[in-house]
Formats: structure tokens, C-alpha cells, sequence
């Protein structure tokens, strides 16, 4: 079997919220690494650190220690930004969160459309590739409608399409069932996995719902800002 | 894809009413300046229509609009034979407010020198000039007089024969003009009973003098204009126009051997209005204008930066998202600018549509389009500044937070 591309590395995370007596220390060299293809779980009681893991690798906060790599190339070490973050996170992350993921103003497929524009794309192409996303995650029909206008399902949808939109090697959700009943919940883990797998992103999910975890390839287990395999890929 | 116009098209009716309010407060600070212009073309309206190269007033007067000034009507027959002076004529104005069909009507007087000067330089947009030496008047349309109306002034009725257009006295009220001797005439009149309490007046006024005597005391009885030195002065000022290529210094130099008058020129004549009549409301306009620039700032500053709290979320997320800072600055500021474009449309749009109708005259053109368009922009600019702070502050975070 021929080593899968690593599409993003963490090792030995720290991070302290604060300082002094009113410090919280949420990362306590936390280590994970994901492939292509990969669709992994991160477990762990409210308050382990999983959404501050999350953040830092979508290089939106620092961790003062370790290193994070993206593709092999290091991007922070011990706190400090090497390139164009921003840059990294637009081209090289797709983002879901729990919700208020969409921007209220723009329709489905304008909130498609934004991740592109950001990456100065903003032509026909771009248009026809939103409403593909869309078609391709069963909301074709409501690329007119706004966020308001949809379900919470729906909206988690456009959500994730928009994620898909540069087609990043690395997709990061947080949380994104929660606000759905359980086969909503379901339906949306489906997706991700069918996306891992066509796209070859590798997609770290956050999540609590334990029903879900037949669907991950592997599922980390976070417990006080430490991280531990609880089951990894066969 | 514009997120700017995205944005604004989801609250369009909003949008629209905050943009017609600052329209609004554009258009006042259009009209200030609009009527500081009206203020100064008001004034000087009448030393223009004249058409006199000098004016001879009072001695040290500087009459006859910023001061009274008085001269002898037979001035105008001495003053013919100067040395360069083609025509001269008597003029005479006054402010006169009297009622009209039960409604306030403020006129301001002005005489014309009949038979030589009938109105052929006014304004003329309905009806004609004087064909009659008497009971004819020529009228401003501001006044709101219809041709061949009567109005009732000193013992006489007046006919309106001609109406002008935006002749207006230094005070913006509108002009009327009759002959010189009706307009003394309407000036001097006093009823009878008034007349006659003068007449005993003289006679007792006589009886301290040594020209006492039986002869003059029957004069002073008779009508004035039979006592020229006791009456009072008819004129208040005379027009000079000059033959062509004569120099106004020079007759001004002549004139000034002349004890009793003093010749200023049309142009010390508008200077005269410009300094005395105006100067304070320009100043007050001033003022106003430069406060009203303000408050618009503030409340443009206020707007933009709310207009950005509400979007800390979307932008945020934009931000999460790795948008360049020149995306959401761009944003900003676009919005901003469609605000006060807006506004701006609007506060044109009002002035167009009702300058013409407010009670002053509201002079606007382009130089005042353009200043209020400077001062539109750099207000819309300054302001965005504010919001722009404010989204470059915010974390990208913000999203998670809910
Ligand atoms: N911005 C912050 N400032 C200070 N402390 C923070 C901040 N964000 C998180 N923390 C703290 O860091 C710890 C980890 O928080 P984190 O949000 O990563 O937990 P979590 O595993 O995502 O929890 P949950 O399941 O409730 O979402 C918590 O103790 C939290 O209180
Ligand atoms: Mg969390």
C-alpha cells in the first residue's frame, strides 16, 4: 500500500487562553495528522480544546508551541506565521461551523459564489460551478432562496458546498450536525464522506453524536487538550 | 459580484430613506450656499439693471440703497452738462409695504425717469413698458400681481402693465416701477387732514423767522410745490451714463469740486451693497453652512459605523474565510459612497425640483453642485474611515462565537 499524502500535520500544540491565575491552558501538545481522502472524528467532553485544535488548524489562532504543516510545509511554528495566512486559508481551507455560517444578504449561490470572488474568481465559470456545488448537494433548487429562507439542513448544505467551492485539500467543521435533528445530522455526515472521498479532501469533523462514527475513517478521543487515537483508519 | 450592493439590496427601503434624509441635509447645505448667491445677485440686482455708469447721491451718503441719500430733482439738468456725461435721469427707491386684497404686499418702490426712461431696460417677461406718463406700473412677478390688476397706493390706483422677472430690490423684495413722479407722489402722500395740521405746522414755524409776512404766510398755506426750497427733496439719487469712451474717474474727479454730491461708480455702488447689506448674512450663512458640514459628518460617520456593526458577523466570516483586508475595507466603502451618491442624487433631485419656489432666491449652479459633491465625497470618505476601524478590529473568531 503506497503512503496517502498528508494534507495537514499538528504536532505537539500548546495553547494557553490568558494568563496568570485566569489562564486556561486548552492545548496541551495536542498531535494529529490527516490525509487525502481522510474523514476524521474528533471526540471529547465540552471544553477539552477540540474547537481551539480546530481554529489552529484553520490557522486562526496560534498555538505558542508546536509546528503545523500544511502539505509537509510548515506554515506556524512555536506561535509564528511563515506565508500568507489569509492567503493559505482561502485557496487551502474550506470552513463549516455549527451555523450562521452563511452571509445573510447573499442568496445560496451567492454565498457559493463569495469563495470564489475572495480568490478573485468572479466570472460565468464560477457562477455555473456554484450552482453544480449546490445541484451536487441537493439544493440546486434553492440557489435563489436566502439563508432565512432555507432549513437549518439546507443551509448546512450551501455551507458545506461553499467549503467545497476551491476545492481545498483540507475541510474543517465544528460542530456542524449539532443544530440538526439525527437524520439530518446523518444525511450531512454522508455527505462529507461521499466529498472525501470523491474530492480527496481530507475533513475534520468535531462532533458529539456517537451514532455518526461508523462513517469516519478515523476518530480522535480529546481529552484536557491532549489528544489520543480512539480508532484509526484500517 | 458586488457585496456592497448585495447588501444594499436587501434593505433597499431602508437604505433609501437613511440616503433621502442625508439628501436632505445635502440640500440645505446646497440652498446655504445657494442663498448667499441669491443674496449677493439680489442686492446688486438693481445697481446692474440701472445701466449707469455714476450715481450722484448725497454728499457723503452711500445711498441710495445702503443709505438713505437726497438730492434736488434739478441736479439732473446740471449734471447734463458735464463734460462727458451723455444722459442723466432721476431715481428714487423705498421700501413700501401696503395691503392688497386684505394680504401684506412689500414693495420696493422704484421711480423712472419718464419720458426718457419708460423700462425698456427691465426685465420685461409679460405685458410692456409705460405708454402713459402716469397710473402705470411695471411689477416683479414675485409679487404676484396679474396684468391689467389695479393697486390702490397714496390717492391713485395703479395699473400693472408690465411684469419682470426677477428684479428684485436689495432686500429681496420685489420691485415696482412707475414714473418718478408718481413715485414721489405715492412717496410724499399724506391724507388731508395730515396735510393740513403741516400747513399750520409751517405757518407757526414761519412766525420765528424773519421772512415772516403776510405774502408768505398765504404761500406756506398753498400746495408745497409752490415753495420748491420748503418742500421736501424729490429725488435720491441721479443716473449718470457716460458718452461712449469717457472715463468714469474723470467726471467722478469733476464731480468732486461739487459740495453737495458725491458720484460713486455702478461697481463702488455694488460694493457698497456687498459690504453693508450682505456682509452679515454671508458671514451667518457661513457659519451655518460650515455647521450643517459637520452634523452631516457625524451623522454620515454614525451611519457607516453602524452599517458595519451590523455586518461584524458577515464580515468576520469573510474574514474566517481569508478574504483580503481589501475586500472588506472595499465593502465599506463602497457602501458608503453609494450613501452619499444617493444622498446626493436626492439633495439634487430637491433642489431641481423646489429651489425655485422658496421664499428667498436660491441661486444654484455649477460651482455649488460641485463644492457640496467635494464636500459629499470627502464626508463619505472620512466616514468610512470610522466604519473601516471598526471591521478591521473585528476577530475572525466572531463566527464561532455564535
Ligand atoms: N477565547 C477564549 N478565551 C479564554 N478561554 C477560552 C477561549 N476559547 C476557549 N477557551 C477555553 O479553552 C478551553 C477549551 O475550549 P474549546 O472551545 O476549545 O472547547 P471545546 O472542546 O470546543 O468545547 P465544546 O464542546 O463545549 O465546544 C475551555 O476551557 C474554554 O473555556
Ligand atoms: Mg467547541
Amino acid at each position: 500500500m503506497e503512503p496517502r499524502e498528508e494534507v495537514v500535520r499538528a504536532d505537539q500544540l500548546n495553547k494557553t487562553y490568558g494568563s496568570g491565575h485566569t489562564a486556561v491552558r486548552a492545548l496541551r501538545g495536542a498531535s494529529l495528522v490527516a490525509h487525502r481522502g481522510e474523514l476524521v472524528a474528533l471526540l471529547g467532553p465540552s471544553g477539552s480544546g477540540k474547537s481551539t485544535l480546530l481554529t489552529a488548524l484553520g490557522l486562526l489562532n496560534l498555538p505558542e508551541k508546536g509546528r503545523i504543516a500544511l502539505a509537509g510545509q510548515d506554515v506556524v511554528v512555536n506561535g509564528i506565521a511563515h506565508g500568507d495566512l489569509p492567503s493559505l486559508r482561502r485557496s487551502r481551507i474550506g470552513f463549516v461551523f455549527q451555523k450562521s455560517n452563511l452571509i445573510p444578504f447573499l442568496t445560496a449561490q451567492e454565498n457559493v459564489r463569495v469563495a470564489f470572488k475572495i480568490n478573485g474568481q468572479d466570472g460565468v465559470g464560477e457562477l455555473r460551478r456554484s450552482q453544480e456545488l449546490l445541484d451536487a448537494l441537493g439544493v440546486g433548487e434553492r440557489s435563489d432562496h436566502y439563508p432565512e429562507q432555507l432549513s437549518g439542513g439546507e443551509q448546512q448544505r450551501v455551507a458545506i458546498a461553499r467549503a467545497l467551492a476551491m476545492a481545498p485539500p483540507l475541510i474543517l467543521a465544528d460542530e456542524p450536525t449539532s443544530a440538526l435533528d439525527s437524520h439530518r445530522g446523518r444525511e450531512v455526515m454522508d455527505l462529507f464522506k461521499r466529498v472525501a472521498h470523491e474530492h480527496g479532501a481530507a475533513i475534520i469533523v468535531v462532533t458529539h453524536d456517537q451514532r455518526t462514527l461508523d462513517l469516519f475513517d478515523t476518530v480522535f478521543e480529546m481529552e484536557d487538550g491532549i489528544l489520543a487515537p480512539a480508532r484509526s483508519a484500517a | 459580484m458586488n457585496l456592497a450592493w448585495k447588501d444594499v439590496r436587501r434593505q433597499k427601503g431602508r437604505f433609501a430613506l437613511t440616503a433621502f434624509g442625508l439628501g436632505l441635509l445635502f440640500a440645505i447645505v446646497l440652498a446655504m450656499g445657494g442663498i448667499y448667491r441669491g443674496l449677493i445677485e439680489d442686492a446688486t440686482l438693481l445697481v446692474d439693471r440701472m445701466g449707469a455708469d455714476l450715481w450722484v447721491v448725497q454728499r457723503d451718503t452711500r445711498g441710495p440703497f445702503a443709505e438713505r441719500s437726497t438730492v434736488p430733482a434739478d441736479l439732473e439738468d446740471r449734471l447734463r452738462v458735464v463734460p462727458g456725461v451723455a444722459e442723466t435721469r432721476r431715481f428714487s427707491s423705498a421700501i413700501i409695504q401696503r395691503n392688497h386684497h386684505n394680504h401684506s404686499l412689500r414693495m420696493n418702490l422704484v421711480g423712472l425717469a419718464w419720458p426718457w426712461d419708460r423700462g425698456e431696460g427691465l426685465p420685461l417677461a409679460e405685458g410692456r413698458t409705460l405708454a402713459q406718463a402716469h397710473l402705470e406700473m411695471i411689477v416683479d412677478r414675485s409679487l404676484g400681481l396679474a396684468l391689467g390688476e389695479r393697486v390702490h397706493l397714496g390717492n391713485d390706483d395703479y395699473t400693472v402693465v408690465g411684469i419682470t422677472k426677477g428684479l428684485l430690490g436689495s432686500g429681496g423684495d420685489g420691485v415696482v416701477c412707475v414714473n418718478e413722479a408718481d413715485a414721489s407722489a405715492i412717496l410724499a402722500y399724506q391724507p388731508s387732514e395730515a396735510l393740513r395740521l403741516e400747513r399750520e405746522a409751517r405757518v407757526s414755524r414761519l412766525a420765528h423767522t424773519e421772512l415772516d409776512s403776510p405774502a408768505n404766510e398765504e404761500r406756506l398755506r398753498g400746495d408745497e410745490g409752490i415753495l420748491p426750497a420748503l418742500a421736501p427733496p424729490p429725488t435720491n439719487a441721479i443716473l449718470v451714463k457716460l458718452i461712449p469712451g469717457a472715463r468714469v474717474e474723470a467726471v467722478q474727479r469733476t464731480l468732486a469740486g461739487w459740495v453737495e454730491v458725491t458720484a460713486t461708480s455702478t461697481e463702488e455702488q455694488r460694493q457698497f451693497l456687498l459690504q453693508g447689506v450682505v456682509e452679515k448674512s454671508k458671514r451667518q450663512i457661513g457659519l451655518f453652512r460650515a455647521l450643517l458640514g459637520v452634523v452631516s459628518g457625524i451623522i454620515v460617520a454614525l451611519i457607516v459605523f453602524n452599517m458595519t456593526a451590523a455586518k461584524a458577523h458577515d464580515i468576520a466570516l469573510l474574514k474566517l474565510m481569508g478574504a483580503k483586508t481589501g475586500v472588506v475595507v472595499g465593502l465599506i466603502l463602497e457602501q458608503s459612497m453609494m450613501l452619499g451618491g444617493l444622498g446626493y442624487a436626492f439633495a439634487f433631485v430637491i433642489a431641481e425640483l423646489s429651489f425655485q419656489y422658496w421664499p428667498r432666491r436660491v441661486v444654484v449652479g455649477f460651482p455649488e453642485f460641485a463644492g457640496v459633491a467635494v464636500l459629499v465625497t470627502v464626508i463619505t470618505l472620512i466616514s468610512s474611515l470610522a466604519g473601516i476601524h471598526r471591521a478591521l478590529k473585528i476577530p475572525p473568531t466572531l463566527v464561532l462565537a455564535g
